[in-house]
């Protein structure tokens, strides 16, 4: 299978600091991968690269087989939603889905249109008068009615309200299944994510903590617990993602391909919004006064 | 990616072409009538002897739309810069719409160089009508104070409207893109705009064409002026003259300079005659005597459509070349 | 058409739970032989869950022998689940009632009667000597 996404050693620098530094990353086709860290943390700056909107600093990026910005062609082949969904606010619905129709070579004039219809939106009503959610899926008809094979979207549901959110996944997900779509769809929530994606990369502090299929993240990462133990030391081919002690007990979300052999740990699954802010807390910047749950 | 163009751009349209309507017609009516009366009052005056009054009378018709269309000749090229070029790039980098616009199936060069042709068009084309209304309604006017190669006259006139208004979009453009902010752009467009209109007649016009230099000796006629400069028993002599130009009147003057017969400056002290004491008569008798000359420098108005093509060209060619730079950078780097 | 639903909570992989949805629906009778499985397209549009796992259900369903995919037409349920037919489950569901409202008669809340059941059915090993249910 095919990557849609390559990137080696890539970089983004603004002046005198790393937006994005040393990543390396092979995404396969026909999955729906989740981009999750906090904010700052290089998701943006990724995205952006991917679409062609920046310029690495350092590195390769390919996607679909050829560095963005390329050809028309490519531009054909992937849809983007940005941050905050812009649109032309003077433009009305319908002046939105002719600029998708002049600019887009595979634009799909019927599933546009039956989209808008079922969304109950106003042909007639100017996007700077829509709301929120409103606009999010006009932005995501454009995106998809371009029958693109790849859509990325930029923190799309951040400003939705749960309702709104919930409605945009659907018809979302929806276009998936219809279209065989790769997507790309980044969030500094994991909740957003767990349903929809079976891909994940994890981006904190500007560099990937850890990519891959969630069914492998999940089987790969567990919860130890058992007397305290500090400093933790773990056999080769485990790795700790992150500690905590109390007086009398620790905890550890660790990594590891193999068993586990130490019966002194209990063993138990992490889920992936855990999982995730293991790598978050791992790299939190600065010193960051220790809550510790006290038992 | 033109229909795109047309529809962001449909306001201003609307806005320029109803303007330009409004303006048609008013310069029409009474551009029919300023030149019916320069017909009739105008035209043979001089078999009359009556040239001064009705010339006046012409010069004092609708000053209104007079003061109106040198007006909306200084401002036009300046509102175009400011509010079709300025925006063009800046409107989508500030409000975030580039990163829809620039993810569409078209590239950003081709986005970006159908904007900048389609507006250009639109510039020299609202530029190139203004310029022909206008000057078709001045031209009874021009006809009797044929001043217009003079630095106050001439970019109220002709073609070089045109170079203006497309050097005042480009310069837009580029503000929009290296400042990617609608407001601030607009201003240094304004600032820049205004800073080469004001040393265009100072620094480059005259360098233009090499003007004609002439010496003739000082008429008693054209002596404007005497006076002494440096107080005292004697000071120096010093004369202003008017120039006698040959040919029509309506040069334009760089300089003109009274000096000796072997052509210093310094006309060295002022006869006995030009004391205080002393008769006008008798003082510009002794000047007669000294043999001065006047040294003039000067474009003749016979040059005007020259200067106004050279002009115009230079103001294009910039333009052209802002133009280019922008598409480069686009194509290259912007974000 | 069976609806599904997803407990984000449970702890249960989502496919996991499609499929004993499935299941439950096919002891319960709501789903029967012939009967036609909402496609892909619907579930994850009600969802809003990732098709693959949708696809995985129907496919482990598809190798259990309970649903079979027609190319072009959809996917269809071919087996059965027990003795799961509406008709076999009636009296049962009577008893069950009648119970019901003989322990509310006792006294007993809702939570209390959930908390019993749940307890006794825990308890209950399947070959224990049937008792007189007085």
């Amino acid at each position: 299978m095919t990557a849609v996404l390559e990137t080696r050693g890539l970089g983004k620098r603004y002046r005198r600091r790393w937006a994005l530094s040393d990543c390396t990353l092979d995404v396969p086709s026909g999955r729906v991968v989740g981009l999750v860290g906090p904010n700052g943390a290089g998701k943006t700056t990724l995205l952006h690269m991917a679409t062609g909107l920046l310029r690495p600093t350092t590195g390769t990026i390919h996607v679909l087989g050829a560095p963005p910005p390329a050809t028309p062609a490519q531009l054909d082949q992937v849809g983007f939603v940005a941050q905050d969904t812009p649109t032309y606010a003077g433009l009305n619905v319908a002046d939105h889905l002719r600029l998708g129709a002049h600019l887009n070579r595979n634009w799909d004039a019927r599933l546009a249109s039956d989209r808008i219809e079922r969304l109950g939106l106003d042909r007639a009503q100017r996007a700077g008068k829509l709301s929120g959610g409103q606009r999010a899926q006009l932005a995501l008809t454009l995106a998809i009615a371009k029958r693109p094979e790849l859509l990325i979207l930029d923190e799309p549901v951040a400003s939705l309200d749960p309702l709104a959110r919930r409605e945009f996944l659907q018809s979302l997900m929806e276009a998936v299944a219809d279209q065989e779509l790769s997507v790309v769809l980044s969030s500094h929530l994991v909740a957003d994510l767990e349903r929809v994606c079976d891909y994940l990369i994890v981006l904190v502090a500007s560099k990937v903590q850890v990519a891959g299929d969630v069914d492998r993240l999940l089987a790969t990462h567990h919860l130890l617990t058992g007397a305290r133990r500090h400093p933790v030391t773990l056999p080769e081919g485990q790795q700790v993602i992150s500690a905590s002690h109390t007086d009398k007990q620790t905890t550890l979300i660790m990594r590891t391909d193999g068993p586990i052999h130490d019966p002194a740990w209990t063993v138990s699954a992490v889920g992936l919004e855990d999982l995730v802010l293991a790598y978050m807390s791992r790299n939190a910047p600065g010193p960051r006064p220790a809550l510790e749950v006290q038992r | 990616m033109t229909w795109l163009t047309w529809r962001q751009f449909r306001a201003q349209t609307a806005v320029t072409a109803a303007a330009l309507a409004v303006l048609a017609i008013v310069l029409l009516i009474t551009g029919l009538q300023l030149s019916h009366t320069f017909d009739t009052t105008v035209i043979g005056c001089r078999a009359r002897g009556d040239c001064t009054g009705v010339i006046n009378a012409l010069q004092r018709q609708d000053t209104a739309l007079q003061d109106l269309t040198r007006l909306l000749m200084y401002v036009v090229p300046a509102v175009i810069g400011l509010f079709w070029g300025a925006p063009l790039l800046a409107r989508e980098l500030e409000t975030g719409t580039y990163r829809l616009a620039w993810t569409q199936g078209v590239t950003r060069s081709r986005w970006f160089a159908v904007k900048l042709v389609l507006i250009g068009l639109a510039t020299v084309a609202t530029a190139g009508l203004l310029s022909l209304m206008v000057t078709w309604w001045w031209s009874p006017l021009e006809r009797v104070a044929t001043d217009r190669i003079t630095p106050g006259e001439f970019s109220q006139s002709g073609i070089v409207i045109i170079g203006y208004a497309a050097f005042a979009f480009a310069l837009g453009v580029t503000a929009g893109l290296l400042v990617r902010r609608t407001l601030p752009a607009m201003a240094i467009t304004l600032a820049i705009f205004v800073g080469v209109q004001l040393a265009m007649p100072f620094l480059i016009r005259p360098h233009l064409i090499t003007p004609v230099r002439t010496v003739s000796a000082l008429k008693v006629a054209n002596v404007k002026s005497v006076s002494i400069v440096g107080g005292g028993g004697g000071g120096t002599l010093s004369v202003g003259a008017a120039p006698n130009i040959p040919g029509s009147s309506g040069a334009w003057i760089y300089s003109e300079q009274v000096t000796t017969a072997s052509g210093s400056t310094d006309l060295g002290p002022a006869p006995a005659q030009c004391g205080p004491n002393s008769g006008y008569n008798a003082c510009q008798a002794a000047i007669a005597r000294m043999h001065l000359r006047v040294v003039a420098t000067y474009q003749p108005a016979s040059r005007y459509w020259a200067l106004q093509w050279y002009e115009t060209a230079i103001y294009l060619a910039a333009a052209l070349v802002l133009a280019g730079l922008c598409w480069w950078w686009v194509r290259r780097r912007v974000t | 058409m069976i609806e599904f639903h997803l407990d984000a909570r449970s702890g249960v992989a989502p496919y996991l739970q499609l499929i004993h949805q499935v299941r439950q629906a096919l002891r319960l009778g709501v789903l029967a032989e012939g009967d036609q499985m909402p496609t892909v397209k619907d579930v994850v549009g009600r969802l809003a869950i990732n098709p693959n796992t949708v696809l995985k259900a129907y496919r482990e369903l598809e190798y259990e022998g309970l649903v079979a995919a027609r190319p072009g037409i959809g996917t269809f349920v071919t087996g059965t689940l027990g003795d799961g037919s509406p008709a076999a489950l009636r009296p049962l569901r009577q008893e069950l009632r009648r119970w019901l409202t003989k322990a509310r008669r006792t006294g007993l809340d809702d939570e209390s009667i959930e908390a019993l059941f749940v307890d006794t059915f825990r308890s209950a090993k399947p070959d224990e000597p049937e008792e007189d249910i007085a």
